[in-house]
């Protein structure tokens, strides 16, 4: 059995990109402990729309923490307080009856908000499209173990790949950059042999790509690395700048 | 492929220098360090010490500019950084809070501008003061006169508020190296998952043992009355 609980929002309200912005804040009195986040937040859109309000616009596909759409900043942190969670796995259990909760989109320029709690993560496309893929010819499908891996190289590529790009480590960073999210692009692929071919370029094409989107400057505060959902280490950005180097040296 | 101008502005770069120049400053630290110690070692030592480093004449003039070339570098991209989160966070939060665990967001790495800011203060009256400024001559037997440092270092430190404000700008050195010592070598690209506690420990380690070494000169001193056993007459 479980009782419902009283939950006190505050969300941010912004009609448009060019809108200014304001909180604006509602009890809802039937949040039930199995609810996820985003289910508490369709019941408060249910609220709003029975009573003719605009509904509350946030960012959702998957639902199940691998598509990486919601990015919500809950209470000051990006996904909420629960380590290696997507919001929308996050449940309503991991709040008692009578809690304030703040919701806010992630921060920064690069992230100009569309509405209300959506931003745009194109920034992210574009840093993508810079050098995250693999161009030259890898010929079709390869027998498993063909092409002989380090175990190693193996796991942290696989580990780099988890990232979703829903942009937490740039919504927690105190400078709002991205550079966990471009060095986990760079390094899964530059960490298996097919992508290792266009290294240097990648990484190259990839840090000018970040930096001209105005995301900030990193400063090792690690903030990025504790709200990651997929738990991604800085040791992705370590490796991006021991890459950078390496790529200007031999030219 | 960018010109290393280039890559040298870019936020890779910058890092990468931020890091550079940090460990430099951090291996001229300890250099220093030792050359304080002179003052336990005899009567002579340290003004000897001093004497020797301003008769390298161009060796030092050249290390000095090295030096500072690393304190503005440094300060520049420190204060470039610190002016730019303000522009890739046009709006902030209401609420911010660190999710703690892996995040290294805490007094020493919040602090970086001012403990730093602070330093660089600190820096130009402690050159102003031992560089530039005036001293008594001493002559030892047999020898030619030299700047009584010795005595400057001594006499300074048996006033309370220089001796606690050097405290105090040291404790700020130990804050800013809390996160930079460890900060600068994942800039370099040197940390990896397996031995980032390692490098943690390391650098922990290093700053507490560099400033106890910098603090212990001054509190003795003043614990003393600059009269203490060790320092030899």
């Amino acid at each position: 059995m479980s009782t419902n609980m009283t939950i006190y929002l505050r969300y941010w309200r912004q009609s448009g990109p060019k809108a200014k912005g304001y909180f604006e804040d509602r009890t809802l009195s039937t949040v039930n402990e199995h609810m996820s986040f985003l289910e508490m937040l369709d019941v408060l859109n249910e609220e709003l729309q029975l009573e003719g309000k605009e509904p509350v616009e946030f960012d959702y596909d998957c639902r199940e923490g691998i598509c990486g759409s919601c990015n919500l900043v809950i209470n000051g942190q990006a996904h909420g307080p629960k380590k290696g969670t997507a919001c929308c796995q996050l449940h309503m259990r991991n709040y008692s009856d009578g809690d304030h909760i703040t919701i806010e989109p992630p921060r920064a320029s690069a992230f100009p908000v569309i509405k209300d709690l959506v931003v745009d993560r194109s920034a992210f496309d574009r840093i993508i499209e810079a050098g995250g893929y693999v161009s030259v010819k890898t010929g079709s499908a390869q027998d498993a173990n063909a092409i002989p891996i380090q175990k190693n190289d193996a796991d942290l590529a696989f580990d780099y790949a988890a990232c979703i790009g829903c942009g937490a480590c740039v919504a927690a960073c105190p400078n709002a950059s991205a550079s966990l999210f471009t060095s986990a692009k760079i390094s899964h692929l530059s960490h298996l042999p097919q992508g290792n071919v266009e290294r240097s370029n990648r990484v190259l094409a990839m840090v000018e790509q970040m930096e001209g989107e105005g995301f900030g400057d990193c400063s090792n505060f690690g903030e990025c690395e504790a709200v990651c959902p997929k738990e991604i280490s800085i040791a992705a950005i370590a490796d991006m700048r021991r890459d950078y180097a390496r790529a200007v040296i031999q030219g | 492929m960018p010109t290393i101008i280039k890559a040298l502005k870019s936020q890779v770069g910058r890092k990468l220098m931020t890091g550079i120049t940090g460990i430099a400053l951090m291996l001229f630290l300890v250099v220093h360090l030792a050359g304080n110690y002179a003052i336990f070692a005899s009567a002579e030592a340290f003004n000897i010490y001093t004497k020797k480093l301003e008769s390298l004449g161009i060796l030092l003039y050249m290390a000095e500019a090295g030096l500072l070339f690393f304190v503005l570098y440094h300060s520049y991209l420190g204060i470039s950084i610190w002016l730019g989160k303000r522009k890739a966070r046009a709006v902030g939060y209401e609420v911010y809070k660190s999710r703690g665990g892996a995040s290294r967001q805490n007094v020493a790495s919040r602090s970086m501008i001012l403990s730093g800011f602070t330093i660089l203060v600190f820096l130009v009256v402690h050159i102003w003061s031992f560089k530039f400024g005036e001293t008594e001559m001493i002559m030892y037997a047999g020898g030619e006169p030299m700047r009584d440092l010795r005595q400057l270092v001594i006499d300074s430190f048996t006033i309370w508020y220089i001796a606690l404000g050097y405290i105090v700008v040291l404790s700020l050195i130990m804050l800013h190296l809390f996160h930079g010592a460890w900060s600068a070598f994942t800039s370099l690209g040197v940390t990896n998952k397996s031995n980032t506690q390692a490098f943690k420990l390391g650098a922990y380690i290093f700053t507490i043992l560099l400033m106890l070494g910098f603090i212990f000169i001054p509190i003795y001193i003043f614990a003393t009355g600059g009269m203490g056993s060790l320092i030899a007459y």
